[in-house]
């Protein structure tokens, strides 16, 4: 039962996966579309980076100093000035680190 | 023209950053599964078939929690169609391939992998052997999701948990954003998404990750006929 619904969840996903690659062609693309179609790194990470950082576990707000948030601001900077992917990570992991351990 | 095994190298050491927080991600996700109850076998088998982390998280959670297996494949759905806008976004490029090779690439567009090989392409369009580029990231981003998956579950949690490794995953995000906050119509449209996700979270099957994205797109359609 529970092994066949694996099975169903990855035939899903990979659906999700190769049905736009298979399916559209390029002349289905205009000129707005691909314009519009820029956006999809600025839709998506966002939404997932957003709640990461503004709730908790439970789906409830954290305060203004928690740890999350400090990091993510100390991430965002760095990695605004830097654009180095490990700097931007590191940063902000050892801020994120710094609150929780030390204060 | 670069050769292909070039690309592909360069495909993984783009992505090989990201990998900072892929790994220890892997090993938190091995270490719940057992945690829940699961097995080794079938923890590790949803890395192997679904492969898409934050989705097999919340479909062991659901399982063991008692859910019904339709609504736990219900939420694996509904968190991996973002995968559909990355597909539309790269289907340009992977469009000269064959249809086996579609199907075979397919299965490792994964966030990062998207988001670093999709930057390639930006820049060398015309480039022959450019989906090489999403092979290597994605093969990568694969093996060493299998591998950590593998290790969360032998050795549990060797990550203590105070550590709070899982905020490395937004912060992995946060790094592939940065290329784009120098541009205002760009930010507005991450802050309209972000928001949207936070107010939407508690929606349930976790819809929140696609509305939001797409209430986002829509922001930005509207920004650029604006800015005409």
């Amino acid at each position: 039962m529970t092994w066949t619904s694996i099975f169903i969840a990855g035939i899903l996903t990979y659906f999700t996966r190769m049905s736009m690659v298979t399916i559209i062609r390029k002349e289905m693309i205009s000129d707005n579309l691909r314009k519009i179609l820029n956006y999809v790194p600025s839709v998506v990470f966002p939404s997932i980076i957003f709640p990461g950082v503004l709730l908790d576990d439970f789906g409830a707000f954290v305060t203004i100093s928690d740890p999350k948030i400090f990091g993510a601001i100390t991430a965002l900077v760095i990695g605004f000035f830097t654009r180095n992917v490990i700097l931007t990570i590191v940063s902000g992991l050892s801020s994120y680190w710094i609150v929780i351990f030390i204060f | 023209m670069q050769p292909k095994y070039q690309i592909f190298k360069i495909g993984i050491k783009d992505v090989a950053p990201h990998l900072l927080s892929v790994f220890p991600f892997g090993i938190i996700f091995g270490a719940i599964g057992i945690e829940l109850g699961f097995s080794p076998l079938f923890t590790y088998a949803t890395s192997l078939i679904i492969f898409g982390g934050a989705s097999q998280i919340v479909f062991l959670q659901l399982l063991s929690g008692g859910a019904s297996s339709l609504i736990a494949i219900t939420s694996v759905g509904v968190i991996n169609s973002r995968h559909f806008l990355y597909g539309a976004v790269l289907s340009e490029y992977l469009q000269k391939l064959s249809l086996i090779k579609k199907l075979l690439i397919s299965y490792f567009i994964v966030d990062q992998g998207f988001a670093v090989s999709n930057q390639y392409f930006k820049k060398n369009p015309t480039e022959e052997f450019n989906y090489y580029h999403l092979i290597g990231s994605g093969i990568i981003l694969w093996f060493i999701w299998q591998v950590s998956t593998i290790m969360g579950i032998y050795l549990g949690s060797i990550v203590p948990e105070e550590l709070g490794l899982k905020f490395a995953i937004p912060l992995t995000f946060i790094a592939i954003i940065v290329n784009e906050l120098r541009k205002f119509d760009h930010v507005l449209v991450m802050l309209i998404s972000g928001l949207t996700a936070t107010f939407f979270y508690n929606a349930p099957f976790k819809t929140y990750i696609i509305i939001s994205p797409l209430i986002g797109l829509f922001a930005a359609m509207i920004i650029n006929k604006l800015k005409k």
